[in-house]
């Protein structure tokens, strides 16, 4: 079957979609954006966590026909979509698929405070040291940007709340922590 | 394998009465998982999120009628005083993700002992709402839950919504597990005082093949508050009452050794969070009598 949503702000379609596959599936191999990463393929993770309309989910548990006509946010997007909320006119264009797919966290050393390709959300992720193989950063970025978006001053119990369903093998955790504490911080300062 | 989108109810009903086979998808958090791991192949796979009603609730006197696929994060945010029970156990499912997702009609449909909706419900009370192109029927909680994974819908039906009553008084819920996210319930256990007709309701997850009351607890119970007047006299519960409705409680479960636990384990937790949820619903309810003769 033939899919049409929209994802990280332009229409996009995807073709030959077997009915019984996941939005998940259809992003990172017949869309080109393995950003979203593919760990249990049962909601165990988050290492999948994308936008539906706003909502972040497992995409991996998102049948692709359930997709049909609404919005999906991935990582490769998030850039674009902390830039376009930061402007607030939603005048700010989306990230076309060429983009999303040559996108790269080249983020920039914090101390020169060049960051404009990257999201505050991945930038403070870099700066406090919470990516290690990187493997649970993407769902862990989404999660926690929509987190940041609704709640700018969460205390550590909001931040473990809203992350408890992102698993991550490597870190322990308390870098991811310092991450969010300092995005946030940084959001409320207004850098 | 087929895709149907209803846009309406009554195309849902119609495409589900031409394919009984076909599996009906809301969340999909219990049936994509099935999918991924190629332990369900449907012929038809229905997809119910294009039906705006089924993620409406409305509030009513005395019951809340509650769309089948409202996630259980709008219960949470949105219904935590009409029914405290069921948001402290949409709390406790799995992560904000799948929260976001799954509701209570997909936890009936899969109808698993452990699905943390059901001993919420069945505390509360509630009925389900179902319906074909034959009609319409409520299903009372208590027999909707017919073995194990297995439930009261014909092939053709679908659940359109459930009719909670409202809290008339303080409501509990525990559950034993692992950690606090993620995890699948070792054993729960939902309680709720209705200090308008004297009764308190419990109900019982993972612990016997399907969801189940404490029948015989409640009774002892529904005595021992009666006869004591305690309803009236607002006492602390004696420790002996609170010992043997926890027991019968214990002896209510009918539960297997898993992974999970053991059934020896669960019979004894059961007791335990029986006791506490007493004991928490009843400390409440002592302190709303308090603040309501202090206002008086
Ligand atoms: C990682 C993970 C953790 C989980 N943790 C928990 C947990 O802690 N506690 C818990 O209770 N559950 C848990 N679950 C299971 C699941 O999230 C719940 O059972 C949830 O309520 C299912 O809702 P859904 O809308 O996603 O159902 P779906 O997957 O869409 O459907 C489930 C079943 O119900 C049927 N169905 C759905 N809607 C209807 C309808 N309107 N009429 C008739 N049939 C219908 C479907 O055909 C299917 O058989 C977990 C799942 C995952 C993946
Ligand atoms: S891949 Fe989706 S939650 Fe793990
Ligand atoms: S950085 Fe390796 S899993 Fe999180």
């Amino acid at each position: 079957m033939r899919v049409n949503f929209t994802v990280n702000g332009r229409p996009q379609e995807a073709d030959d979609v077997w009915e019984g596959e996941s939005l998940l599936y259809v992003l990172r191999e017949r869309l080109g954006l393995p950003g979203s990463k593919n760990a249990c393929e049962q909601g165990e993770c988050g290492s999948c966590t994308v936008r539906l309309d706003g909502v972040p989910v497992c995409s991996c548990l998102v049948a692709a026909g359930q997709a049909q006509g609404r919005e999906v946010v991935t990582v490769e997007g998030l850039a674009d979509f902390a830039k376009q909320r930061a402007c607030g006119t939603g005048s700010c264009g989306g990230t076309s698929l060429d983009e999303a797919k040559r996108w790269e966290a080249d983020g920039t050393d914090s101390q020169t405070g060049e960051g404009t390709e990257l999201a505050p959300i991945q930038q403070a992720f870099i700066d406090a040291g919470a990516v290690q193989c990187g493997f649970c950063t993407p769902g862990l970025l989404v999660a926690a940007d929509e987190m940041l978006e609704r709640n700018p001053n969460p205390t550590d119990a909001d931040i473990r709340e809203a992350l408890s369903g992102n698993l991550c093998r490597c870190t322990g955790y308390e870098k991811i922590m310092d991450a969010v504490r300092l995005a946030a911080a940084r959001q409320s300062e207004g850098v | 394998m087929d895709f149907l989108r209803p846009a309406s109810w009554e195309e849902a009903l119609a495409a589900k009465a031409e394919h009984p086979t076909a599996v009906p998808i809301a969340g999909g958090t219990d049936v994509m998982v099935e999918i991924n791991f190629d332990h369900r192949r449907p012929e038809y796979l229905m997809d119910l999120n294009r039906i705006g009603d089924l993620t409406e609730w409305e509030v009513g006197e005395d019951t809340v009628r509650l769309g089948a696929s409202v996630p259980y994060t709008r219960i949470m945010e949105n219904l935590d005083t009409e029914l405290p029970g069921l948001a402290l156990a949409s709390h406790t499912v799995a992560s904000p993700q799948i929260r976001n997702r799954g509701g209570v009609g997909g936890n009936l449909g899969t109808a698993s002992p452990a699905g943390d909706a059901h001993p919420a419900l069945l505390a509360a009370g509630a009925e389900v709402e179902v319906e074909s192109v034959r009609g319409a029927r409520r299903i009372p909680i208590d027999e909707f839950y017919t073995g194990v994974k297995r439930n009261a819908l014909a092939p053709d039906e679908l659940i359109r919504a459930v009719h909670v009553k409202k809290a008339d008084g303080p409501q509990q819920f525990s559950k034993v597990g692992t950690r606090n996210a993620m995890v699948i319930a070792v054993c729960a256990f939902g309680l709720a005082l209705h200090p308008e007709t004297r009764t308190v309701r419990t109900g019982i997850g993972s612990a016997a093949p399907t969801p189940v009351r404490a029948k015989a607890a409640e009774e002892f119970l529904n005595a021992a508050l009666e006869e004591g007047g305690f309803w009236d006299n607002g006492k602390i519960i004696t420790p002996s009452v609170a010992k043997q409705f926890a027991d019968l409680c214990s002896a209510a479960c009918n539960p297997i050794d898993d992974v999970r636990g053991t059934a020896s384990y669960r019979r004894h937790a059961v007791g335990v969070m029986a006791r506490r949820t007493l004991t928490w619903t009843w400390e409440s309810y002592r302190g709303t009598r308090r603040a309501a003769k202090g206002a008086a």
